[in-house]
């Protein structure tokens, strides 16, 4: 019984928190980067409702090592989203094929004085 | 069928129905962890396909964008209908261990129809994607799209070729201690699929409905 409760718990959390994040995308609540991050917010939250509800992570018994073994894959995780962006948007920054928007990069963000 | 069981390991003999009777086999109570330790890797292997989502999300080659391409109230009834088998799936696992074998096979062919339902609704996206031709050819941002969006379908797919074979076989050999073990590492693999999902709906979704 606590098992069903458990998922019907998680169901009705995850419905909820979809719908929100989808009415917030559809009715504009929020644009732009603000958006985003509820949006991410509300995604992280319903990850750790089904993580919890659904896959019964806990930091007792025989799921403690499988919470230990999440915690380091969400590090890997963590490195490889947060570096793959980072370093491509450098990249990015560094290869610009458009000679004006390169030049602005040189002159306003380096501070190279131009010589023409 | 003998059990004896020692500080870590149980040794039960499989139960078949065939020339193998009386073989016994070393069922250690890890099968779970090391299942576990899989899905550990699929997430990295899904976090480099979301990594690489978002690098190339305004790679669109002069073409459609997410925003033009996606419709999402679609995205939420796939989205819906996912998560409702995951739930399903949960429910099953319930009456798995209350060792209900009817309601565990129902339970499963119900998780099973909204996951089949839930892979037409996002083929028929790709085939309408296709037929326009925005396929994963057309530009950097539809290749990563169909990557990262296909990889999970085919995981799906899997699951549900996975649930097909469970289903036959409890409803052949009853709730044995291995099919019982499997159900177990199969509703792991579905749980995680929803999650991955939850991740799929928000960043290729809803944030590329933001043009962000």
């Amino acid at each position: 019984m606590r098992r069903t409760l458990s998922y019907i718990a998680g169901f009705v959390l995850s419905i909820i928190l979809t719908m929100v994040a989808y009415a917030i995308v559809v009715n504009h609540y929020v644009v732009g980067w603000a958006a985003v991050f509820s949006l991410v917010g509300l995604a992280v939250v319903q990850l750790l409702v089904q993580l919890l509800f659904f896959l019964h992570l806990s930091r007792h018994g025989e799921a403690n090592n499988r919470l230990l073994l999440f915690d380091f894959t969400l590090i890997v995780v963590i490195i490889v989203v947060a570096g793959s962006l980072w370093i491509m948007h450098n990249l990015h920054y560094n290869t610009e094929p458009q000679v004006e928007v390169l030049e602005e990069h040189i002159v306003h963000d380096e501070g190279v004085k131009p010589q023409h | 069928m003998s059990q004896s069981t020692s500080v870590n390991e149980a040794v039960l003999a499989v139960e078949s129905p065939s020339p193998n009777k009386g073989i016994t086999a070393l069922v250690t109570p890890t099968t779970p962890l090391g299942f576990w330790i899989y899905l550990m890797t699929d997430c990295v292997l899904f976090a480099t396909l979301f990594a690489t989502f978002a690098v190339l999300r305004h790679n669109t080659n002069g073409g459609p964008g997410g925003d033009e391409l996606f419709s999402l109230p679609y995205v939420l009834a796939e989205t819906l209908i996912l998560l409702t088998s995951s739930f399903t799936c949960g429910l099953a696992m319930v009456a798995t261990h209350a060792k209900r074998r009817n309601w565990t096979i129902a339970l499963m062919a119900i998780t099973a129809l909204l996951g089949a339902a839930f892979l037409y609704l996002e083929l028929h996206e790709f085939a309408h994607l296709a037929a326009e031709g925005n396929n994963w050819q057309r530009s950097g941002f539809l290749s990563a799209f169909f990557t990262l969006v296909g990889t999970h379908g085919l995981h799906i797919t899997i699951g549900l070729l996975w649930i097909g074979v469970m289903l036959i076989n409890i409803a052949r050999q009853g709730l044995t201690a291995s099919h019982i073990r499997r159900l177990g590492l199969l509703s792991m693999f579905w749980h995680f699929l929803d999650i991955v999902w939850i991740f799929i709906f928000t960043f290729v979704y809803l944030v590329g409905a933001s043009g962000v």
